[in-house]
């Protein structure tokens, strides 16, 4: 892909960045941060790349050690935003529920 | 060789793509979070998928071993962490991202003849860089395993300098001659960067930090995509760097700061010259059945929840006394500080973990005006969100930091572990007024008591 294609893409990701998180609530931030964290692990997909086309075996070596890296950050990113998200979302069913549970659900 | 056709790996790199926007937008209201969430994983796992369907990769059993080895470590830690420590994790999450983007760079500088490739990698070297050491020294500092003040010796600010002109020259040098070793020592350069930027921030704005170093790693990320030609990284990091950006600033917001005072408001001297002496005026300290003689007979009751609170892991005792005096026909409400525990939006979190409904938990602006009509505030575990000397003291750290204004209450109990200054390490006048009352001990075991000799009354 050419320069110019690549430069507008990322401008073009930039106001959409801007704008998909403008509004958000101050009760979001946390799990938002974290949901951002986790998507910057995609840098697993580049780190795949230069791990597969390695000749060397410290390039390798090097490579693997980023592979390692990156899937942390996407797996673990995902699953601790999926658990903070989890306890919003539980609440919300046992709001009703609580007076006679008052220590259940939530799990 | 490979399996899928060109066309077909950018209409999934796409796919992908829009995966991530929409778990972006999803995230940014409560109702659709979650979804959000799991949208986001999707794309990353399409993703995945299509670089082995498409690229001519070599040693794909070790990369697979390499991927089963990273989510056996990631997962069950991401399982299992307790939500009072989650922002170190999100810390260190982030900081093994940026030095992935990093090493990813430093082994393309090989294939790269374009100088300007070569900026795309000098770039993502040096931000990866501070993005992994700034997060490890942020999770070292939330852990406590380094003193949460922030940490200034006399030459910071000249060696700041001299590492970052180094950095710079080392950096052209790199796109000059492309040579490894000097990148090499531009990465150790990054490293030694990230660590001073991260030193001199207090305790209080290390969660802004997190944002901004996560905003780092998405630039990294998008860097290393120009540098492979990946569209999907650039889009991917640029959203996360946009995004980013916008958050740090929304919470930074919420602190009543700004980010370049956050990260250099140190070097200027004067503002982290908290006080850690212990003051010898005397406090009005209080027994659990006085707090719960207070709390039973008002009409009108404010929990304020801190960190004290989640570490103690009090929240359902908290959650607990609401009931109790709920049922004996007392209004009560949560008042959530934006910055409350330590990360933006954290003590939602964990109150939501203890089953708080959405209409207890008032936000700052919400509840603030209602302080002046509410009989008792119960402060637990909280300290530097009402401390008034943030409205007051110009010259304290927290000044311009809007709080919950607490002291308006009839009466103000504090639970408190002892007398020592809170995360920002400042001194809270509002201890010492005539309306504060205070009962020492754990949050839980405290709350506990107070629960105790309500049901008593």
């Amino acid at each position: 892909m050419d320069g110019t294609a690549l430069l507008t893409i990322t401008v073009l990701a930039v106001f959409v960045g801007f704008e998909v998180v403008s509004k958000v609530s101050s009760t979001l931030h946390t799990p938002l941060m974290s949901g951002a964290n986790a998507i910057h692990g995609i840098i697993l997909v580049g780190a795949i790349i230069v791990a597969g086309q390695a000749a060397d075996s410290w390039v390798l070596a090097v490579a693997l050690v980023a592979v390692v890296l990156a899937t942390a950050n996407l797996v673990g990113g995902f699953v601790v935003t999926d658990r903070m998200l989890h306890m919003f979302h539980a609440k919300k069913d046992t709001a009703k529920a609580r007076a006679v549970e008052p220590k259940g659900g939530g799990k | 060789m490979s399996l899928l056709d060109p066309v077909w790996t950018s209409l999934l790199y796409l796919a992908a793509a829009v995966c991530f926007i929409l778990a972006l937008r999803g995230l940014s209201s409560p109702r659709t979070a979650r979804r959000g969430n799991l949208v986001g994983a999707l794309g990353a796992l399409i993703a995945v998928v299509t670089v082995f369907l498409s690229a001519r990769l070599d040693n794909i059993p070790w990369i697979l071993a390499a991927i089963a080895v990273g989510s056996a470590v990631a997962a069950p830690v991401a399982r299992r962490v307790k939500m009072t420590q989650m922002p170190q994790l999100v810390a260190l999450f982030n900081g093994v991202g940026g030095g992935a983007a990093a090493l990813v760079a430093l082994l393309e500088l090989a294939h790269s003849d374009n100088p300007w490739v070569r900026v795309a990698i000098v770039f993502t070297l040096l931000v990866g860089a501070v993005s992994f050491a700034g997060s490890g020294l942020t999770f070292a500092k939330l852990q406590e395993l380094m003193t949460t003040r922030p940490v200034v010796f006399p030459g910071l600010p000249v060696v700041m300098s001299a590492v970052l002109l180094a950095a710079v020259a080392a950096g052209v040098a790199v796109v000059v001659t492309g040579s490894l070793p000097l990148a090499v020592l531009l990465l150790a350069l990054g490293l030694a960067a990230g660590v001073l930027l991260v030193l001199p921030v207090g305790g209080a704005d290390v969660p802004i930090v997190i944002s901004l170093l996560n905003a780092f790693t998405g630039l990294a990320v998008a860097a290393s995509g120009l540098v492979l030609g990946n569209v999907l990284l650039v889009v991917a990091g640029t959203l996360v760097g946009a995004s980013g950006t916008i958050l740090t600033r929304a919470m930074a917001a919420a602190m009543g700061r700004s980010v370049a005072g956050i990260l250099f408001g140190a070097f200027r001297g004067g503002s982290t010259a908290g006080s850690t002496a212990v003051s010898d005026r005397p406090v009005r300290s209080s027994s659990a059945e006085d707090v719960a003689v207070l709390l039973g007979y008002a009409q009108r009751v404010i929990i304020v929840p801190g960190y004290g609170l989640a570490v103690a892991q009090g929240q359902h005792t908290a959650a607990e006394l609401a009931l109790a005096l709920e049922a004996r026909g007392i209004e009560v409400d949560f008042a959530i500080h934006p910055v409350a525990g330590r990360m933006p939006g954290h003590m939602n979190v964990l109150l939501a973990e203890a089953n708080v409904p959405y209409e207890s938990l008032k936000e700052m602006g919400e509840i603030n005006p209602e302080f002046k009509t509410t009989d008792v505030a119960l402060v637990v575990g909280a300290n530097d969100v009402v401390n008034p000397a943030a409205k007051t003291s110009s010259g304290s750290p927290i000044y311009g930091m809007p709080i919950l204004e607490v002291a308006e209450a009839r009466q103000v109990v504090f639970l408190k572990r002892s007398m020592r200054p809170g995360f920002a390490g400042i001194e809270n006048d509002l201890l010492y007024q005539p309306q504060t009352s205070l009962l020492f001990g754990d949050a839980k075991d405290s709350l506990a008591q107070v629960l105790g000799a309500v049901k008593a009354l």
